[in-house]
């Protein structure tokens, strides 16, 4: 038994009680990837399509004044629900266009620099001989964009190693983060090996430095109490799906001062204050970051299930995963044959378990346990480079969250030994 | 769901005993091809005996579909004409995107037509289809297949 009622949680989510592969009973183990949706959250979407729907922040008559205030009061329910100021919380699309938002500030500033050097903030301009540093656990929304600024601007990328248990390698941190380095872009808890990174402590050595600190909270967010405030980043960026919201919608999250000295990403309407055929001025944030009609109805559903968590109480689920993560790490820890790709126990690490089987690719695994109606990740999880650290092309993942309990990891463990039996390569 | 349908003993046995792995000593061409949404990686080379048949080389790594089905290509065009090779392998991607209801001819593609079952796992299909992409691939820069042909 867990501190959650995971019964009663099942309830909440349809999908949950449907069949797949011919009648078995899905044991949805991909929360890492996407979560389920709870009913209200499902309500939600379809009571502002039916009550409320019209574009947000244009118009004057009555459906335009309530999608409005839908949109803005879920503004407020997420933000509130880290601690956060509502204008300080910026609308994306998705965690990764969050973090593009974030590094195009770099490239937008160092192209402007070029033609309007006053209108480009110097904390943003890159140049040959600066450096940006991520970690080498990132998942590729965090360091491809990275890579391309680092293309565009002739600055250099560097990242933080990994040791052998999956934990950053900190030994030559001084070096790494010197006074070269304009930006420290870290994940808070890795997707791929579960490690739950000391982002506070690497965010004061960007600060040391004069860099911007941003942090990747996909992983963190929708599974433990976090308050944006506390983590000492200047950008931290999640998205909604991963947290029992709709796709489509993300969030950046920044400091009134970083939000005003970064100039916009997209651009168009919307985000701006006045236009004029010459040129344009922008609107402040978070309008100045949102340009386009935003997505309402995503918005009310992520804030339908922020209240979610909210009535469960991140405490608890945070409680909750830690006992699943022990539960699973010493099932794995206990099958002949499988290594767990990341910490082998469960301080300072999240609910996302990668392991592979000797003698067996995930695809193979994957798909035996899919037989059993048991959903989880194979391949390389977005973090192919982590992969590489660790000398496998691709690894299993389980990842489960509050609608699971130790009846669905015994079904997964269940399936890996199937898999084993099937082709033959237990020992 | 019964895993043997798509596990076919066939599979099974290429996939822990494979044929013909290795790489050529003086290949026409060579091609590398990744599944990037799993990390599965294939080097096929071509080259020409000499009576005109196609030699194949590969090396990879990846689920038991995806080498499985190198080792089944490599077996079944070694030395063949590429009237005959281009024959199978057009034949072998109709099969992997027939969603499973083709009914393969084993004259054409001999151990191949253990993969029918593949077709129907939308997302195995691309393991199966990896060698044979690359030899494509292969044989386009080799020069023994125009780019008009290829499908």
């Amino acid at each position: 038994m867990t501190v959650l009622d995971v019964a009663a949680i099942k309830a909440d989510f349809p999908i949950l009680s449907t069949t797949v592969r011919g009648g078995q009973p899905l044991v949805y183990l991909d929360s890492g990837a996407t979560s389920q949706k709870p009913v209200v959250v499902l309500d939600a979407e379809r009571d502002f399509y039916e009550h409320a729907n019209a574009a947000v922040h244009r118009g004057a008559h009555a459906l335009a004044e309530a999608a409005t205030d839908a949109f803005e009061d879920a503004r407020r329910t997420i933000a509130n629900f880290n601690g956060a100021r509502s204008q300080d919380l910026i609308f994306t699309k998705n965690a990764t266009e969050s973090l593009n938002l974030a590094a195009y500030a770099f490239s937008n500033a160092t192209a402007l620099a070029q033609f309007e050097p006053h209108s480009a903030n110097p904390q943003f301009v890159l140049k040959p001989g600066d450096s940006i540093v991520v970690t080498e656990m990132e998942h590729h929304a965090n360091l491809v964009p990275w890579q391309e600024v680092c293309r565009k601007t002739g600055a250099t990328l560097r990242w933080i190693p990994l040791t052998d248990e999956g934990r950053l390698d900190l030994t030559n941190i001084d070096s790494i983060i010197d006074k070269t380095t304009k930006a420290v872009s870290v994940v808070h808890q890795s997707n791929i090996l579960g490690t739950l990174n000391p982002v506070r402590h690497l965010m004061e050595l960007a600060h040391a430095v004069n860099a911007v600190g941003i942090i990747d909270a996909c992983q963190s967010i929708p599974h433990m109490p976090v308050r944006l405030d506390e983590l000492g980043a200047d950008l931290v960026a999640w998205s909604g799906h991963k947290m029992l919201g709709p796709t489509g919608i993300g969030c950046l999250w920044g400091t009134e001062s970083i939000l005003n000295a970064m100039p916009p990403f997209l651009t168009g309407g919307s985000m701006i204050e006045m236009v004029a055929m010459e040129k344009s001025t922008f609107a402040s944030p978070p309008a100045k970051f949102e340009a386009g009609t935003p997505m309402a109805a995503q918005a009310v559903g992520l804030a339908a299930a922020v209240r979610y968590l909210e009535n469960i109480g991140m405490d608890a689920v945070a409680a909750h995963e830690d006992a699943l993560t022990q539960y699973t790490l010493d099932a794995l820890n206990s099958l002949d044959g499988v290594r767990i790709i990341g910490p082998t126990d469960s301080n300072d690490r999240g609910s996302a378990i990668s392991f592979v089987v000797e003698g067996l690719h995930p695809h193979d695994v994957g798909q035996v346990l899919d037989s059993t109606g048991v959903a989880v990740r194979v391949g390389h999880h977005c973090a192919w480079p982590t992969c590489r650290r660790f000398g496998v092309p691709s690894t299993t993942r389980i990842s489960p969250y509050i609608y699971n309990d130790f009846a669905d990891l015994d079904k997964a463990v269940l399936g890996i030994q199937a898999a084993q039996d099937f082709f033959g390569v237990n020992a | 769901m019964n895993l043997e349908a798509l596990y076919q003993d066939i599979i099974l046995d290429h996939y822990k005993n494979p044929r013909g792995k290795g790489l050529l000593e003086h290949p026409l061409a060579s091609a590398f091809h990744v599944n990037p949404t799993c990390g599965d990686e294939i080097t096929v080379e071509v080259g020409v005996d000499e009576s005109g048949g196609l030699r194949i080389g590969y090396e990879g790594q990846g689920c038991s579909i995806s080498q499985a089905s190198a080792s089944v290509l490599v077996e079944l065009l070694q030395g063949k004409s590429m009237v005959e090779s281009e024959q199978a392998r057009l034949a072998f991607i109709d099969l992997m995107h027939s969603k499973g209801v083709g009914e393969p001819d084993e004259d054409v593609l001999g151990d191949a037509v253990a993969f029918a079952g593949v077709a129907k796992f939308p997302a195995r299909v691309k393991c199966a289809l990896l060698a044979w992409m690359a030899l494509q691939d292969a044989e386009i820069q080799a020069g023994l297949l125009t780019t008009g042909e290829q499908t």
